[in-house]
């Protein structure tokens, strides 16, 4: 696991290393854990031993419990819903890394905040999935385990927002509280039943949660939504007509920071002071005395902390509370000043009754610009490497991570890809999306996608080759031969021997090429005919792959050329597969077999010359042939020696007179 | 247009799509099936369409495709073809074939009909003896079937037994077959050639054997002209189109260079043969259009623009010769378009019917388009 110092210990249900010694194999993205036979004393060597024995899955007399626990360190991998985040995030992902680096500035940043976006529009769709899954199921553990899936969803897309704001778009003083204001409106979404409970009945001004409603609107500065509201709560008191209307002239008249450069920092902040000075007045004066509401809206209006955080239960986060105090008391802040208010707001928000959850740690940690933190902690506490290698791969392309250099492996974005690769990979489907990320792995992707692609079950044909086009592409050779060899292999087994040859033609790989032509050789010899013509009369210029196939192929050629009665053309091609070495020696003495027909024809056919060397051949494999002693015990064989001796010699003899005959005439 | 195009992700790999059969007089079919591969549950979908009576007033459709019905299926599916409207037939790399049929009172489906390890090696009853079925094609009621096996089975849909098997019909892997007419077949193989099989003649060798020159690139999918049954495309491992005239010589017309990686699938538009679609390995989709070469063409075939478009090619003067078979069919003749920018991972299959184009990917995604013309 990435950063190691701070990773908890993680317990493997079921094991018990107390009483057993546990063993454990690394597998490229999971790890076997079993308990060994040994207790807690067993030596060392003894626990070597039975770490073999098993991985092995046997060991004798192995106890009741031999368990092997398949350690996984990606579980949301195979959760199934995900499939489509992954799939998805992969396209975003390939656009990025084929993305414009030369883009200057702005454009450059706008392309990366729309890649950010794209990202965060994945997560939600998946959490809208999620949510229907979750909504439609009548298995209570299947929706509670879809539930968690959506809340895991939606505090990634919160995490993701927030470091989109302050890291990728890096929004400055100004744009930067509008920018988290949206945050805060997309994320809170506790009060949003309430919210529509209210606005949705008869008189939302009689309604108990009326006040609630507005004080929402104002914690969370939609103030026209706020302002409409009052406005129905004013038309049913007329009395209190001129006190609506000073709040509402009040937050109609607030200053906001503009997206556009219309104004500068110092002009809004001039126009903030105006504005809260005359808020100040009228608190002040008791305008709002006899209505408490308005009054704790006006000290909202102020920044009043303690006014703000009455509203705890509406807020439900301590960062709400930030951003509500941000924006009624620091709307100009920069984002160095983030890290102060945000620590003083967690602290105040809490207050010591509770402790900081993991998610708020890391979103302090985002407020602190410690983005190495955040990615830390995500790692930690996410059961996905997903998040944290897609943000960490945007990140970097951000140029945000550049300095930072691990004590292994080579960068953060490199290491946390390869992890999320490899999980890919683990998986039965996903492992095409892996080689992608492998591949913009520039240091040690290329050996993980190596390692990971040979284990690649290769259950069909179609899919060996579509690994095989993966291998392929990337001239990884050594894993080129070997898929094709196993496929050869394949074949071979089921007496494919056609199949078999294409593959190491495929593969180039000559010494199987020559095993399998022996195959067909030996076929010959058993049945006396070939099989597999269809092949072997085709084989092009695949032909001269090995010297062996080369031999199958010119020896075909002078069995069709017999089978045409062609003779003269088969004799010379017979003695040339003999006399230039075409023909492995095992062979030869089928091929002198093959030419007692051609001996014996009406016809004469060998010259005296081509006769000579067809003696030489026999006597070179009668008497080079270290198994002599063999060779004499066999009759079968001396008889067919004796036989070809005789019909040679009767061939020179009709040979002789014949050119002599034709000579002489 | 790629607005037309409305996609789905179904979170599976999908290694088959195929339109069903329009009904009657209606110009696109409402379902289309669907066949996965290479995850731990391969199913057969059923999908609605779209409704192309639901058009916008600006000519939109609305609504992506649906399911409205899908069924287990044991192993990867490699073919699948419909038999008629309501029955469709699978192959599987099991080895085994199976008709399944698509109740739409309820919707539902359900096997009906199944031929296990109809594609074996060598010992059928050892439990690891199938061989993938990689290529099926129907002309109701025949089934023709081929495999990594090198094994041909013909099987009638109302017969339990197979018709008749070719043991070792090839010595390399069938990697597809199609209907060259209603009695002789079209397969490919993995050693790159073509071959005709007369299934009256009980020789068990092909009538005709064609093959690609130099190297023996295999090849992985094959279609004949809707109309003119000589002209037949292939597509090969290298990415390659292939065009051969069968009626003369022993090599492909023309090799056409697009793809960069394996052609899993050729279509011509069964009622527009002027267009072919092809999809492969590298991601890309290519529309192959010779209805633009307009000057080479006699006039009568452009008058009244797009509705030439169905004008039947048999009802034409013997003598055109196919833009198909010119002898240089890059030069200027041949407008092609690559239908998926930007696509990174696989497009297995592709299928083409009326305006309809359907295809999908190993990025777990459907894509339909209502408007191929438009």
């Amino acid at each position: 696991a990435p950063l190691t110092d701070t990773v908890p210990p993680q317990v493997v249900p079921g094991a018990d290393p107390s009483a057993r010694q546990l063993c454990f194999a690394w597998g490229p993205a999971e790890v076997l854990v079993c308990e060994t036979l040994f207790g807690r004393a067993g030596g060392a060597g003894a626990a070597a031993r039975a770490l073999t024995g098993s991985v092995a899955g046997t060991g004798d007399g192995a106890p009741s419990s031999s368990h092997v626990f398949v350690v996984r360190r990606d579980q949301d991998i195979y959760i199934h819903t995900l499939r489509k985040l992954f799939n998805e995030s992969h396209g975003i992902f390939m656009g990025l890394q084929r993305s414009e680096e030369e883009l200057a500035g702005k454009s450059r940043k706008a392309q990366l905040v729309q890649v950010s976006k794209n990202y965060r529009s994945v997560i939600r769709a998946c959490m809208e999935d999620m949510h229907q899954a979750a909504v439609s199921t009548r298995d209570p553990a299947l929706q509670s385990q879809y539930s968690t899936q959506v809340s895991i969803l939606s505090a990634m897309e919160l995490i993701w927002n927030l470091c989109e704001i302050l890291f990728v778009e890096a929004a400055t003083a100004g744009p930067l509280l509008l920018r988290l204001l949206d945050w805060v409106r997309l994320h809170v979404c506790d009060v949003d039943s309430m919210v529509r409970e209210v606005l949705s009945s008869e008189s939302p001004s009689k309604h108990k949660l009326f006040w609630n409603v507005v004080d929402v609107f104002v914690l969370q500065g939609r103030m026209d939504e706020a302002r409409h509201l009052l406005s129905k709560e004013a038309s049913a008191n007329p009395a209190s007509m001129n006190m609506y209307k000073i709040l509402d002239d009040l937050m109609k008249k607030m200053p906001v920071p503009s997206l556009g450069n219309t104004q500068t920092l110092t002009e809004l902040e001039l126009k903030w002071q105006h504005w809260h000075e005359e808020c100040q007045r009228y608190l002040q004066d008791g305008t709002f005395a006899s209505n408490p509401h308005m009054e704790s809206i006006c000290k909202i209006l102020l920044g009043d902390e303690d006014a703000i955080l009455e509203k705890k239960e509406l807020m439900t986060t301590w960062y709400h509370f930030l951003v509500t105090r941000l924006l009624y008391s620091h709307p100009t802040v920069k984002p160095m000043e983030l890290r102060f208010y945000a620590q003083s707001s967690m602290d105040l928000f809490l207050g010591g009754e509770s402790s900081p959850e993991p998610l708020d740690l890391i979103l302090m940690a985002a407020f602190e610009f410690e983005m190495h933190q955040v990615i830390k902690e995500c790692s930690i506490v996410l059961s996905n490497w997903w998040f944290v290698a897609h943000l960490t791969d945007l990140l970097d392309h951000c140029k945000l991570l550049q300095s930072h250099n691990l004590y292994f492996g080579s960068n953060m974005r490199e290491f946390l890809l390869l992890e999320y690769a490899s999980g890919l990979f683990s998986h039965h489907s996903l492992w095409q999306l892996g080689v992608d990320y492998f591949d913009h792995c520039p240091e040690f992707g290329r050996v993980y996608l190596e390692l990971h692609i040979e284990r690649i079950p290769l259950s069909t044909e179609q899919k060996a080759l579509k690994v095989l086009r993966i291998c392929e592409q990337r001239q990884m050779h050594e894993q080129v031969r070997s898929i094709c060899k196993i496929m050869a292999m394949k074949a071979l087994r089921n007496n494919r021997l056609g199949s078999a040859l294409s593959w190491s033609i495929r593969a180039k790989d000559a010494a199987f090429a020559t095993l399998i032509s022996d195959r067909f050789l030996k076929d010959y010899c058993e049945k006396g005919c070939f099989s597999d013509l269809d092949l072997i009369d085709n084989l092009g210029p695949s032909m001269l792959l090995s010297d062996r196939l080369t031999f199958l192929g010119k020896y075909r050629e002078f069995h069709r050329l017999y089978g045409e009665k062609r003779f003269a053309e088969a004799a010379r091609l017979l003695l040339t597969l003999m006399t230039a070495h075409i023909a492995p020696c095992s062979f030869w003495m089928t091929l002198l077999t093959d030419a007692l027909p051609l001996l014996e024809q009406k016809e004469v056919i060998f010259s005296a010359e081509q006769t000579y060397e067809l003696m030489r051949c026999l006597e070179d494999l009668t008497a080079g042939n270290p198994d002599k002693q063999k060779f004499q015990d066999d009759d079968v064989e001396t008889t067919k020696v004796e036989m070809l001796r005789l019909a040679l010699a009767r061939n020179l003899a009709r040979v002789i007179v014949k050119e002599g005959t034709v000579e002489g005439s | 247009a790629m607005e037309d195009v409305s996609a789905k992700f179904v979170s599976q790999k999908i290694s088959r799509t195929r339109c069903g059969p329009c009904r009657r007089r209606a110009p696109a079919p409402d379902v289309f099936a669907t066949g996965l591969w290479d995850n731990e549950d391969n199913r057969i979908s059923i999908w609605s369409a779209g409704d192309l009576g639901n058009a916008g007033l600006n000519g939109e459709y609305h609504g992506e495709p649906h399911l409205l019905c899908d069924i287990q299926h044991n192993g990867d599916v490699m073919d699948m073809q419909f038999l008629d409207q309501e029955r469709i037939v699978v192959a599987s790399s099991t080895g085994t074939v199976t008709i399944f049929r698509h109740h739409q009172n309820n919707q539902t489906l359900s096997a009906d009909h199944r031929w296990a390890k109809a594609h074996y090696h060598v010992d059928q009853d050892t439990s690891c003896g199938g061989a993938a079925c990689t290529g099926v094609v129907c002309n109701n009621p025949e089934i023709v079937t081929v495999g990594e096996d090198g094994r041909i089975n013909l099987f009638r849909a109302d017969q339990k037994d197979a018709v008749r098997t070719i043991d070792n019909a090839d010595s390399s892997t069938l990697h597809a077959v199609t209907f060259l007419r209603t009695t002789e077949i079209l397969t490919v193989n993995s050693i790159g050639q073509l071959k005709i099989w007369d299934l009256r003649q009980q020789r068990n060798e092909p009538s005709q054997i064609f093959s690609l020159a130099g190297d023996r690139v295999p090849l992985h999918c094959v279609d004949r002209h809707p109309n003119q049954q000589h002209i037949v495309a292939t597509g090969g491992q290298d990415g390659m189109l292939s065009i051969w005239d069968i009626r003369q010589g022993t090599m492909p017309v023309s090799l056409l260079n697009a793809h960069e990686a394996e052609m899993w699938e050729v279509h011509f538009h069964p009622s527009d043969p002027d267009h072919l679609f092809t999809c492969s390995e590298d991601g890309s989709l290519w529309h192959w259009d010779t209805s633009t070469n307009v000057s080479e063409k006699p006039s009568f075939l452009h008058q009244g623009g797009r509705s030439t478009a169905y004008l039947s090619h048999s009802t034409m003067n013997q003598s055109v010769v196919s833009a198909w078979l010119s002898n240089d069919p890059t030069k200027d003749r041949m407008e092609i378009t690559n239908l998926i920018p930007n696509q990174t991972l696989s497009v297995n299959s592709l299928d083409v019917l009326g305006p309809c184009l359907v295809y999908g990917t190993d990025a777990e995604a459907i894509y339909v388009n209502r408007q191929l013309f438009a």
